[in-house]
C-alpha cells in the first residue's frame, strides 16, 4: 500500500474554495489545541474573537478600520509577489510614509484640507516608494537579497520613528509620552457615519479596482506576470527587468507609504509609540490567501482583521499577549500551504502489488 | 588595548547566538532547503531554553530542550517544503509568525524572572594567552562548543561522505537521486538538525547571555543570521567572522549607550541593521560571482523524482 501523487493540470475554482476553507478550519482546530495546552479555553477564546469583531455595529466598524490598512498593504505587496520579488518590508514603508506625512504637517501646515492632505499623500507615497525602491535597486543592480534588505529597513524605520517621537518631534505638552503634537484639523482624514472608519475606505476601493485593472488588463501588468514567471524569457522579449523591479518596488512602497499616511491622518492624528500593529506582516498572509488578487484581498483582509480585533480583545479579557494572534496567522499559512499540495496534486492510494514505477524505483536504488 | 579587550570578549558572546543560527541555516541551505523562519525558531528556542532551565535549574536541560523544539519546528518546515513542495519563503514567514506568537503566549508568565545561567569557564593555558586568551578562551562552554562546531562543519562538509551527500542533494538532487541517495530523507534530516542549531542560538540568548525571557527578545537576529549565510558564502569559518562582526557592533553600541553619549539611543540601535545591509551590499558587489557559484544550485527548489526540472 502506498500513496501516489499525480500532478493536476488545473484545479477548478470550487475545489480551491473548499480546500482553502477546509484547511483554514484545520488551522483553527490546531490553534485551539495549542491554546488548550497553554491553559486557555479555546472555545471561549474563539467566542471572544467572534463577538469582539462582529458582535455589534461598532465592533464591525472597528473590524473595517483595521481591515483598511491590511487590504491596502496586501495590494502593495501583491505586486511584488507577482514578480517573485519578496517585499516583506511594507511595515517599514508604511512607517516612513507616516513619518513623511507628519513632517509635512509639522513644517508646511496648510489651511486648506485638500491641499494639506494631497501634500501629505504625495510625501508619504514618495517616502515609502523610495524606502522600498532602495531594496529593489540593490536587488537588480547587485543581486542583493531583497528579503533581508526590506526586513532590515523595517527595523531601521522603527528606530527612525522612535528617534523622532522621543527626540525632536516630541510634543512638549505630552507629559513625557513619546508622541508628536496632534495634527491640525486640515491634516485629518474625515471619518464616516460617526465611526472611526475614515475616507481611506474610498481610497482603498479605488485602489483595488485600479490595481485589478492594471494587473489583468494592461501591458505593464502583463509584463509583471511574465517577469515573475520567467525573468529570462521576459528579457529576451525585450522587457526591461531592471526598470520592472525598481518600478514595482517603488509603486509597492508608495502604496504602503500612503497606507501609513491614512492610518496616521485617519485614526490617531499624531504619531505615537507602537503606531503600527504589525499590519505589514499580516498583509503578507492576506496577499497569499487571496491568491494575489486585489479584489479578493478586500474580503480576506476583513476576515484577517477580525483576528487582529479579536487578539486585542483577548488581551483585555483574558490577559493574553497581543502577539497571540500571530499564532493563528502562522498556523493558517502553514495549513493553507499544506492544502495547496492537494490543489496541485491528486493523491491516490495504491493498493496491491507494486507495479511499473516501483520497479523503476528499485533500479534507481532509492526508495525513501 | 586594555579597554578594547572587554569589548572584543563581549563581541564573541553577543555574536554567538547569531553564529549558532547561521551555522544551522548553512546546514539547511546546503541541503537545498531555504528556511527564512529563523527569527521564529530562535524565539521558540529562547523561550523553551529559559523555561526548562527555570523549572529544572539545569541550563543543560534547557539548551537540550531548545534543540529538541527547534528540531520539531524544522520537521514542520521539512514536511511542508520537502514532502509537500510548498513555497519555502512563505513557509518561513509562517514560521516567523508562529514562533513569535507562540513564544509570546507560552512565556507570558515568565516575563521578569531571572535564572543563574552558566558560569564562565577559563580554559587552562589557552586563557593565559595575551589578548586572544581573554577574548576567546575565558568564555562559557556554549561558546567553546560553537568553536568546535565551526571546525567540525568545515571538515564535515568538505571531507566526509555524509557531508558530500548533503551538498549533493542541495546542488543537484537529480544527480544525487540517480546515484542512489535518498534525497528527501537527507534534506529532511539536515533541515531538522539545522533548525535545532538555530533554536540553540535563541536559547543561548535567554539562558546564557541575558538570563531572562522577553517577548521578541531576538530583535531581528534571526534575519541577520539569514543575511550572514550569504555574507559567509555558505562557509562556516566566514560565518564566525560575520557573527563576531555583528557581536562587535552590538557590544559597541551597548557600551556607548551605557556611557551616555550624546547620540540618541534609537540611532545607535539602528547600527546592526544598517551594517547588515551594507555588508550584504559590499559582499554582493565584491563577491557576486562567488556567491552565485557557492550558493547551493537547487536552493529552495523542491525535488520530485517523477517531474522534470
Amino acid at each position: 500500500m502506498k500513496f501516489r501523487a499525480e500532478k493536476r493540470i488545473d484545479a477548478p475554482v470550487w475545489m480551491n474554495v473548499v480546500v482553502t476553507l477546509l484547511f483554514v478550519s484545520f488551522a483553527f482546530v490546531a490553534g485551539g489545541l495549542f491554546l488548550y495546552t497553554q491553559g486557555v479555553p479555546p472555545l471561549s477564546a474563539y467566542w471572544i474573537i467572534l463577538r469582539s469583531s462582529f458582535g455589534s455595529g461598532y465592533d464591525l466598524s472597528e473590524t473595517v478600520v483595521k481591515a483598511l490598512p491590511l487590504a491596502m498593504v496586501s495590494i502593495a505587496v501583491m505586486l511584488c509577489y507577482t514578480m517573485l520579488i519578496w517585499n516583506i518590508g511594507a511595515e517599514g514603508q508604511a512607517l516612513l510614509g507616516a513619518l513623511a506625512a507628519a513632517a509635512v504637517v509639522r513644517y508646511f501646515p496648510a489651511e486648506s484640507r485638500v491641499a494639506m492632505l494631497s501634500l501629505m499623500a504625495v510625501a508619504a507615497a514618495v517616502a515609502g516608494g523610495v524606502w522600498a525602491g532602495i531594496a529593489g535597486f540593490l536587488r537588480v543592480k547587485w543581486n542583493v537579497n531583497e528579503i533581508i534588505t526590506t526586513l532590515m529597513l523595517n527595523y531601521i524605520a522603527i528606530r527612525l520613528l522612535e528617534f523622532f517621537i522621543y527626540g525632536p518631534w516630541r510634543d512638549p505638552s505630552s507629559l513625557g509620552f513619546p508622541m508628536t503634537k496632534p495634527f491640525i484639523d486640515s491634516a485629518r482624514l474625515p471619518t464616516l457615519w460617526g465611526t472611526r472608519v475614515h475616507m481611506g475606505l474610498f481610497a482603498l476601493l479605488v485602489l483595488a479596482v485600479v490595481m485589478e485593472v492594471i494587473m489583468r488588463k494592461t501591458r505593464w501588468g502583463y509584463e509583471i506576470r511574465v517577469m515573475g514567471d520567467n525573468s529570462r524569457a521576459a528579457s529576451y522579449a525585450g522587457m526591461n527587468y531592471f526598470r520592472g523591479v525598481v518600478g514595482v518596488m517603488f509603486l509597492s512602497g508608495a502604496i504602503a507609504g500612503f497606507t501609513g499616511m491614512c492610518e496616521v491622518a485617519g485614526l490617531q492624528g499624531r504619531i505615537q509609540a507602537g503606531f503600527s500593529a504589525q499590519y505589514g506582516y499580516t498583509a503578507i498572509i492576506v496577499a497569499w490567501l487571496s491568491h494575489l488578487s486585489p479584489a479578493l484581498s478586500l474580503f480576506v483582509a476583513f476576515l484577517m482583521s477580525s483576528l487582529l480585533v479579536g487578539g486585542a480583545a483577548l488581551q483585555i479579557e483574558m490577559g493574553l499577549p497581543l502577539a497571540s494572534a500571530a499564532i493563528f496567522q502562522g498556523l493558517i499559512l502553514f495549513f493553507v500551504l499544506g492544502g495547496e499540495f492537494f490543489l496541485n496534486y491528486s493523491v491516490r492510494l495504491d493498493l496491491g502489488p507494486a507495479k511499473g514505477p516501483d520497479a523503476h524505483e528499485k533500479y534507481a536504488g532509492g526508495g525513501g | 588595548m586594555e579597554t578594547l579587550i572587554p569589548i572584543l570578549a563581549a563581541a564573541v558572546r553577543s555574536g554567538t547566538p547569531i553564529l549558532y543560527a547561521t551555522l544551522g541555516e548553512i546546514v539547511t541551505e546546503k541541503a537545498g532547503i531555504m528556511n527564512i523562519g529563523l527569527e521564529g525558531i530562535m524565539l521558540m528556542g529562547a523561550l523553551t531554553g529559559f523555561s526548562a532551565t527555570l523549572s529544572t535549574g539545569r541550563p543543560w536541560l534547557g539548551l537540550s530542550a531548545a534543540f529538541a523544539v527547534g528540531a520539531c519546528l524544522g520537521l514542520i518546515h521539512a514536511f511542508l517544503s520537502v514532502t509537500l513542495g510548498s513555497n519555502q519563503v512563505v513557509c518561513g514567514l509562517a514560521m516567523t509568525m508562529f514562533g513569535g506568537g507562540a513564544s509570546a503566549l507560552m512565556g507570558r508568565n515568565q516575563v521578569g524572572m531571572t535564572i543563574k545561567g552558566m558560569a564562565p569557564l577559563d580554559i587552562p593555558v589557552l586563557s593565559e594567552l595575551p589578548i586572544l586568551g581573554r577574548v576567546f578562551f575565558s568564555q562559557d562552554i556554549m561558546v567553546y562548543i560553537s568553536f568546535i562546531l565551526v571546525f567540525f562543519l568545515v571538515f564535515f562538509l568538505r571531507c566526509t561522505r555524509p557531508g558530500m551527500d548533503l551538498r549533493a542533494v542541495g546542488d543537484n538532487p537529480r544527480a544525487a537521486d540517480a546515484m542512489g541517495l535518498p534525497v528527501a530523507r537527507i534534506r529532511c534530516t539536515y533541515a531538522i538538525l539545522g533548525a535545532g542549531l538555530v533554536a540553540l542560538g535563541g536559547a543561548y540568548m535567554s539562558v546564557v547571555y541575558n538570563k531572562f525571557w522577553a517577548e521578541s527578545m531576538t530583535a531581528g537576529r534571526g534575519w541577520i543570521a539569514v543575511a550572514m549565510v550569504i555574507f559567509a558564502v555558505w562557509n562556516p569559518m566566514r560565518a564566525a567572522l560575520g557573527a563576531y562582526l555583528f557581536g562587535g557592533v552590538d557590544a559597541f553600541q551597548l557600551r556607548l549607550q551605557a556611557a551616555g553619549t550624546s547620540v540618541p539611543t534609537p540611532l545607535l540601535m539602528m547600527l546592526p541593521y544598517i551594517l547588515t545591509i551594507l555588508v550584504l551590499v559590499f559582499i554582493s558587489i565584491g563577491k557576486g560571482r562567488k556567491i552565485s557559484l557557492s550558493a547551493p544550485s537547487a536552493l529552495g527548489v523542491p525535488f520530485y523524482r517523477e517531474e522534470r526540472d
